[in-house]
């Protein structure tokens, strides 16, 4: 059975994708003429992985903030984590009342996702936790490419190096941070390497035809 | 800004100090400057390649910068071009020191998306591993932490016994360091033949070991003088600076994430969360010597419960969590250690983010150390436990 989770490993992920869907309906084949039944099992098989799906969440502290900020702001859970899509305008002010009213004192994360086929490109997230309640939150918002979002260093002084790591990473400006650079890479770096365009190897490359003078083959 | 700030600015031109204020160095009553001293990033104290910049006045610390990055990998970028299963061994090269943790973390957060399971014969492996290796992680804190402060024995007794750990991770999985313990799913590898009479043997060899550290410091007159009122952070300040960890157990709050949100099999097994008082480098110093007595007793529990059965979930072959996003966090050695992973429904992450403990634990040097003597910033980084491998992935 152990071996089972082995075998992943050492293919390329385009040829571990392909090989089950390339064998399934060889094998199915042969089986589906000769029962009828058969085709049935069959759709049902690939529903199961589709597994669970973000449902709304209802809470009264949710309901609460709902009636207060009406469709900006969208409640859900997935996988028995709870998460509050905000519009960004919002920002500011639900970040400080969960702080606040809410109690959730420790902001575990600060991170960002780059999704570049949308009109807002960037989805920020913040990672709650709240000790007296023993509870997470995750809140997520959606800015464009050069919008910038509010710091919550006020809120929490954690936020202080996160902050800039996102910066770091993906290019998004903290209005208000007292100290927004880089972070883990050196100032003189170019763009943004968490960004989805931002290729592993061109700096790489660049480097080899700058100071070798050749192309580097990669 | 006078000519000797100009030229302090220009000695540190790759990064700006902008946090620290250089337009007036006033005169003080010993009519000396303020210095700007710069601190690493080689530099036996620093536990790595991490770099402080001070200032003093005189041997007082006024504020100080790190500079940090030096090693870093782009791990969370790696992620994203590799697969699940490919991605497992690089979280070992986080902290280094904990390389289990960091295994045991990645695995559950993605058997957490997948929506499976590990079975218990694993879960209990996984939490004996886990423990030993949070054992050889304050040893290697303990020895380290000493050393700087000047005590030079107890890096030798704890690294003479670290090795013991070292070789049951070996015997059982071939690595002594970054071990790849834990697979998606459960564990790869059985138990060797002989693997609970070694756990047990180290226990009964390692419960005297705990009492020889202590008797060469904890009530040594030179370490209490080094370590007493030394970098106290209150417990308020912990959590508004998300230190997590031994250093906020040390300022009074009553945290384990191991009890908090039980992981792995921890609901099972009964063990205490040491807190401190006063939140100074003693009070740590206390608190993961007797975490090391509680890892020691869930260990011992979790050998005489090892159930029998698979050590493997019911696992794909081919990992493909379904869309969604899971942050899941374990408690590492060192605090919080948690992962964001957001799945596309493809075999690779399409982001994953790791919230490292050792990062957000030294945004908080600057909070400890201001007031306090240049001899305390390296007792500070110490009892920080960093990992400038985990700070800068």
């Amino acid at each position: 059975m152990a071996e089972d989770v082995k075998t992943p490993a050492p293919p390329p992920p385009p040829e571990g994708e392909k090989k089950p869907t390339a064998e399934k309906p060889a094998a199915a084949a042969p089986v589906a003429p000769a029962k009828p039944a058969a085709p049935a099992a069959k759709p049902a098989a690939p529903a199961k992985p589709a597994g669970p799906v973000p449902m709304p969440w209802i809470s009264p502290m949710v309901e609460k903030y709902r009636s207060q900020y009406g469709s900006g702001l969208d409640a859900q859970t997935y996988l028995g984590q709870n998460y509050l899509n905000v519009d960004r305008s919002l920002i500011p002010d639900i970040l400080r009342l969960l702080r606040d009213e809410e109690q959730f004192d420790y902001c575990v994360d600060i991170t960002a996702a780059h999704y570049p086929k949308r009109e807002k490109q960037f989805d920020v997230i913040w990672i709650l936790y709240s000790f007296p309640r023993n509870e997470r939150v995750r809140v997520k918002t959606q800015i464009a490419d050069g919008a910038t979002i509010p710091s919550s260093v006020s809120i929490w002084p954690t936020a202080n190096w996160l902050e800039r790591e996102v910066y770091d990473m993906f290019g998004i400006a903290f209005d208000g941070h007292p100290d927004l650079k880089r972070i883990l890479l050196p100032d003189g770096w170019k763009g943004f390497p968490l960004r989805k365009d931002y290729g592993i190897l061109q700096q790489d490359n660049e480097w080899v035809r700058i100071n070798l003078g050749i192309e580097s083959g990669q | 800004m006078n000519d000797r700030a100009k030229e302090n600015k220009n000695d540190l031109s790759i990064h700006s100090l902008s946090n620290l204020d250089l337009e007036a160095p006033e005169k003080t009553y010993l009519d000396s400057n303020e210095l700007i001293l710069n601190m690493g990033p080689q530099h036996p104290a620093t536990h790595g390649v991490l770099r402080v910049i001070l200032k003093l006045d005189g041997e007082k610390v006024l504020g100080t910068e790190c500079v940090i990055g030096y090693l870093h990998r782009g791990v969370e970028k790696i992620a994203e071009n590799r697969t699940y299963s490919m991605f497992n061994p690089y979280v070992d090269r986080m902290d280094y020191v904990a390389a289990v943790s960091n295994g045991l973390g990645y695995c559950e957060a993605v058997e957490k998306l997948l929506n499976v399971e590990a079975p218990p014969r694993a879960k209990y492996i996984r939490v004996i591993l886990t423990e030993l290796n949070r054992i050889a992680s304050h040893q290697l804190w303990l020895g380290t932490h000493a050393l700087d402060i000047g005590a030079m024995t107890p890096l030798f007794y704890t690294f003479r016994d670290r090795e013991e750990i070292l070789k049951i991770f070996e015997k059982y999985c071939g690595a002594r360091l970054t071990t790849h313990a834990f697979r998606i799913g459960g564990c790869q590898y059985e138990t060797y033949a002989g693997f609970e009479k070694d756990v047990k043997n180290f226990l009964t060899f390692f419960a005297p070991k705990i009492d020889e550290y202590e008797a060469l410091l904890t009530t040594n007159r030179i370490w209490l003088e080094r370590t007493k009122n030394v970098g106290v952070i209150s417990g308020a300040d912990c959590i508004a600076l998300g230190v997590t960890g031994p250093v906020l157990r040390a300022s009074g709050v009553k945290w384990d994430l191991r009890k908090a949100q039980p992981y792995a099999a921890y609901s099972e097994f009964d063990f205490e969360i040491p807190t401190g008082e006063n939140g100074d480098t003693y009070d740590r110093y206390m608190v993961r010597m007797i975490e090391m007595w509680q890892s020691m007793r869930i260990i011992e529990q979790a050998v005489n419960g090892l159930p029998e059965g698979p050590i493997m979930g019911k696992v794909p072959k081919v990992i493909k969590p379904p869309v969604g996003e899971i942050y899941h966090s374990i408690e590492a050695p060192k605090g919080e250690l948690g992962y964001f992973i957001v799945s596309d429904g493809s075999t690779q992450p399409y982001r994953l983010r790791v919230r490292p403990p050792s990062f957000v634990n030294l945004q908080a040097l600057d909070v400890m150390v201001r007031g306090m003597l240049v001899a305390d910033v390296v007792a500070v980084i110490g009892t920080l436990d960093i990992v400038l491998g985990e700070v800068d992935r």
